[in-house]
């Protein structure tokens, strides 16, 4: 079936799976959220028990869509996945070793003579809610914002500065580091209101739930700033186009904005994810008592639209969605940092199973949650992290 | 390619091998232990006796402190190709991208799924539903074994993929091919067989010590049957896989067979060496050293194992330098010029076709096409660079060898005492078992040890060597992340240490029932 699909509609599709996964790793990122908390809302052992233990069910989940997300984009653009890893190194590196240093955590907190103690691991899963979100979302901003290298006729790829991709985030002399920190501050804010909505949730406990509400409004504020400036940022700023004919590059005033006029779909669609955010935030907050638990399907599947909504923006209508500042012409598309064909169409058929996999991570998530997490489990249960 | 600074490939290599040596640590534990908790784990479910409820329960507390340190050492492995490796990611990525993307769909969600479930389980769903997520998590945690080896059998054997001039990559052609390519399905039988041997001597092992201090004995005699059992079933499997996977290599990678067993000059009969040390190597320098100061061999056996023709002709690493004519081996210096013939063609292919001139693009075409198959070598000028490091490989090839016919033995023995019930009167016996957990460990990285020093210095055998695979970057940011990783691993490695032992040494089961 998917061999009738054109070269064009094979990367159109992988594009659109590669911004699903982002979409939900954004929404997973709930974790890290949650881990920067877990001080805040817990006040004493028995409460940071809980909340590390709601956390600790699902941080392999968030943690393998990221490495999904690594290899499907591996072997859907390849191009990407080699300029961009090879060449941001350091953003990349700090990211994974805030991944590391996570994956450990939950499993040997609490357990005994673990050489580091407790405190460590708990300052390991706070840097890795830290580090993870805002260099996540600092990273996803270089789509739109661009980045320094260029690609020779071998396509080798070579970064234009020495700081391996640092600049992205810490040259404050430009502007777009800026639009770039934006972001990443907004997924960071994002993610924590979410995991207060997640607490309440999963957590059958009167005291933590008080504490989470108040926390989505103080992060929720915040998301709002940031998320605001960088959709502004976006929608007025140059964009990089390329001719569909040529191939040749350039910069073109509101591009973003066109790009959401000519798709009206994807414009409704980003509509609807902020809206969905914004109800759940609303509803969560201001109606706590008959709300307060759903609000994380509305905010979380808010921002799965968005985010999925945002990444077709950057990759569709002829737009190089991994731009170079210092090289046009070497800028990213999915038409020309692909895999080839063949490639495409066996990539297809295995991704025929990403419904599966949804649905029984959603039937164990269900099995899982039907029963809350209480204080009294947290005291008896000796399977507690 | 630009790419001669030798010292970024030899700390990238450094790096990608320290790495992956730590990751390897824990997986073949995962993928054993795994197993034999879902076997535990069935039989509390069909007999309903508690013991084997608790038995479960311990082996899996200790399964979830190696597989958090499995997963944390896995992403980085995950990213290394794009960080550390680009060039290789774009050459082949369009091959190799694939089953790791697979990999992650397939395997790494059932894994993490019902890992949470099997864990955090037992109160919260049924019996049955418990079960099978266990079973979950052993397949989940097997298939993305199978995944990553199709990946790494790949760049053994190259297979189902041709080059594209214009993109200048290789592209996949078939993907059959590549999944079910013998050294992919060779690779994957040996490597998991090999991990349930490994798992098998850490349960025993840890059994064992039980059993010398008198403690839950009842547990421990249980967990040595289903233990020793599985074991010697799996070793068994592993000798022929690994013979397997040998004739294989001596088909796709003869070089890397001739350093197996040290063979530097080719013959008829060749015998297998059971044993040896080195003495000086042989080099262009010094052709008449002596290459063994001791060597016990088997006549005609590494003939026959290869062939199965105890006279057939096995080339030695002379003979693939310098060629043989006899027997058809075209010499390293044949396979370097046209290489570099290859590699000519290519760039005036380019060229040609910048310009628009047809005609010269053809002719280009058609020569490095007739080339194409010595590719790599063209970056080559020295053949003897293309040797790769013999004593470790074969030292490395010799210990895991060894320590497979040892582990058979052990587990025979294992079998034999506990079912007659004479373990504890075997404290020669129980000391051994608790002593053989490092080699397992040992004969496990040994082979990843030849596996991937034995083809050097290929990235993917004969078509891309290491030193252009490697990133455009500064070799002191590779420095740094290398002594990063090795002190960040380091410290999660003693930390799971001594967290198991703790659990070991605190584990109190009274219980017979
Ligand atoms: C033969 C088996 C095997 C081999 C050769 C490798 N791995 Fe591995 N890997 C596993 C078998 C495995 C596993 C058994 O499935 C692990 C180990 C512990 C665990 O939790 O899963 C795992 C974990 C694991 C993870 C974390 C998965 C998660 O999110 O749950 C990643 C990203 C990788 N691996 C990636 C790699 C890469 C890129 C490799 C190649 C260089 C590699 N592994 C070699
Ligand atoms: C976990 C098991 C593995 C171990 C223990 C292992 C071991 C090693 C070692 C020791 C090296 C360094 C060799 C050298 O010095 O050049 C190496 C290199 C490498 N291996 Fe593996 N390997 C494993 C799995 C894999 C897999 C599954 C792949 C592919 C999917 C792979 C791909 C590579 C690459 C790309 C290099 C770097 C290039 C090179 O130095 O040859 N390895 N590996
Ligand atoms: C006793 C007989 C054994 C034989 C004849 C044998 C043979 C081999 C051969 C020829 C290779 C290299 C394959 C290649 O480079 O493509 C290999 C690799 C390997 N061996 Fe063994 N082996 C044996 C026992 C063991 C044992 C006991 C273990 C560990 C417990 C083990 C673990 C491995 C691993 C992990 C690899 C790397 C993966 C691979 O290349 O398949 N082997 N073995």
């Amino acid at each position: 079936m998917f061999e009738k699909l054109s070269y064009l509609g094979l990367q159109e599709y992988w594009w659109a799976i590669i911004a699903l996964l982002g979409g939900i790793l954004v929404f997973m990122l709930f974790v890290q959220g949650g881990q920067t908390l877990l001080h805040r809302l817990g006040k004493n052992e028995t409460e940071v028990k809980m909340l590390v233990n709601s956390l600790g069910r699902k941080w392999d989940l968030t943690f393998t869509t990221l490495v999904v997300f690594g290899g499907a984009s591996f072997a859907s653009f390849p191009l990407f996945y080699s300029t961009s890893f090879g060449g941001a190194y350091w953003v990349w590196m700090i990211i994974l070793f805030a991944f590391i240093i996570q994956a450990v955590s939950y499993e040997y907190r609490s357990k005994l003579n673990n050489f580091l103690g407790k405190k460590t691991y708990d300052a390991f899963l706070f840097i890795n809610g830290l580090v993870a979100t805002i260099f996540l979302g600092t990273a996803v901003a270089t789509f739109f914002t661009g980045s320094f290298f260029h690609i020779n006729s071998m396509h080798h790829s070579f970064w234009d500065t020495s700081w391996g991709g640092l600049g992205l985030a810490l040259d404050f002399a430009r502007y777009a580091t800026y639009v770039n920190l934006s972001l990443g501050l907004a997924v960071f804010f994002l993610s924590r209101t979410l995991a207060s909505m997640y607490f309440i949730n999963n957590i059958d406990d009167k005291v933590v739930a008080e504490r989470s509400h108040q926390a989505i409004i103080k992060n929720a504020i915040p998301f709002l700033v940031f998320f605001l400036f960088f959709l502004f940022n976006v929608i007025f700023m140059k964009g990089f186009n390329y001719d569909p004919k040529t191939m040749v590059v350039n910069l073109e005033s509101f591009k973003y904005w066109h790009n959401l006029m000519d798709m009206p779909v994807v414009f409704i669609l980003l509509l609807l994810g902020i809206v969905l955010v914004l109800w759940g935030i609303f509803r969560g907050y201001f109606f706590f008592e008959k709300c307060g638990r759903k609000a994380i399907w509305f905010t979380g599947l808010g921002t799965v639209i968005t985010v999925f909504s945002l990444f077709l923006t950057i990759g569709y209508n002829h737009t190089s969605f991994y731009p170079s500042v210092t090289s046009l012409q070497s800028s990213l598309s999915i038409q020309n940092a692909s895999s080839s064909k063949y490639t495409l169409i066996a990539m297809s058929y295995v991704s025929l199973m990403i419904p599966f996999v949804l649905a029984y991570i959603w039937y164990a998530w269900s099995a899982m949650n039907k029963k809350r997490i209480t204080r009294k489990e947290m005291e008896e249960d000796p399977h507690t992290y | 390619m630009e790419i001669l600074n030798t010292a970024l490939v030899d700390w990238s290599r450094a790096q990608f091998a320290l790495t992956a040596l730590y990751h390897w640590l824990f997986v073949p534990l995962t993928l054993g232990t795994s197993f034999i908790i879902a076997i535990m784990e069935t039989i509390y479910v069909k007999t309903g006796k508690d013991i084997w409820k608790r038995i479960t329960k311990f082996w899996m507390t200790l399964f979830a402190i190696n597989f958090a340190i499995g997963v944390a050492t896995g992403i980085i492995l995950e990213f290394e190709f794009g960080t550390n490796w680009s060039n290789y990611s774009w050459f082949v990525g369009d091959i190799f991208g694939a089953p790791l993307a697979i990999e992650g769909i397939m395997a790494f969600f059932l894994e993490s799924t019902f890992f949470a479930v099997m864990f955090f389980g037992w109160n919260k769903v049924s019996k049955g539903f418990h079960l099978t997520s266990t079973w979950l998590v052993a397949i989940g945690s097997n298939l993305s074994a199978l995944w990553i080896l199709v990946a790494n059998a790949w760049m053994q054997n190259p297979v189902g993929m041709h080059f594209n001039p214009v993109t200048a990559r290789n592209e996949m052609l078939d993907f059959w091919n590549i999944l079910l390519s013998p050294t992919a399905i060779n690779k994957f039988l040996h490597t998991i067989s090999s991990s349930y041997v490994l798992s098998a001597i850490f349960v025993m092992g840890v059994s064992a010590w039980f059993l010398l201090k008198k403690r839950n004995l009842a547990f421990a005699k249980r967990s040595v049957i289903v233990a020793a059992t599985f074991g010697l079933i799996m070793s068994v499997f592993t000798v022929i896989t690994g013979d397997e996977s040998a004739r294989e290599v001596h088909r796709v990678q003869p070089m890397k067979f001739a350093s197996l067993e040290g063979l530097y000059y080719g013959e008829n009969n060749a015998p297998l060496a059971v044993f040896g040390i080195f003495d000086r190597t042989p080099s262009p320098y010094n052709p008449k050293a002596k290459e063994f100061a001791v060597k016990i061999e088997i006549p005609n056996l590494l003939s026959y194992l290869a062939t199965f023709n105890p006279h057939a002709y096995i080339p030695g690493i002379h003979d693939l330098v310098h060629g043989n004519d006899a027997h058809g081996i075209i010499s390293y210096y044949d396979r370097i010029k046209m290489g570099k013939i290859a590699i000519d063609a290519l760039k005036e292919f380019q060229l040609a076709r910048k310009a628009a001139n047809d005609s010269v693009a053809n002719a280009s075409l058609k020569t490095f096409e007739e080339n194409y198959k010595y590719f790599g070598y063209g970056y080559y000028n020295d053949p003897h660079k293309l040797i790769p490091d013999v004593p470790l490989v074969f030292y490395s090839f010799h210990t895991m060898v060894g320590l497979g016919f040892y582990f058979i033995l052990l587990f025979i023995f294992g079998i034999i005492y506990a079912i007659k019930d004479k373990l504890t009167k075997h404290r020669w016996f129980l000391y051994f078992a608790l002593w053989t957990i490092p080699f397992a460990w040992i004969a496990s990285e040994a082979g990843w040890m030849v596996n991937e020093f034995g083809r050097q210095p290929w990235v993917v055998q004969d078509y891309m060597p290491t030193l252009s695979a490697v990133s455009n970057i500064n070799q002191s940011s590779v420095i740094i992340t290398f002594f990063l990783f090795l002190v960040t691993f380091t410290a999660l490695l003693i930390a799971e240490i001594r967290i198991m032992l703790k659990q070991i040494n605190g584990h109190k089961d009274g219980g017979t029932k």
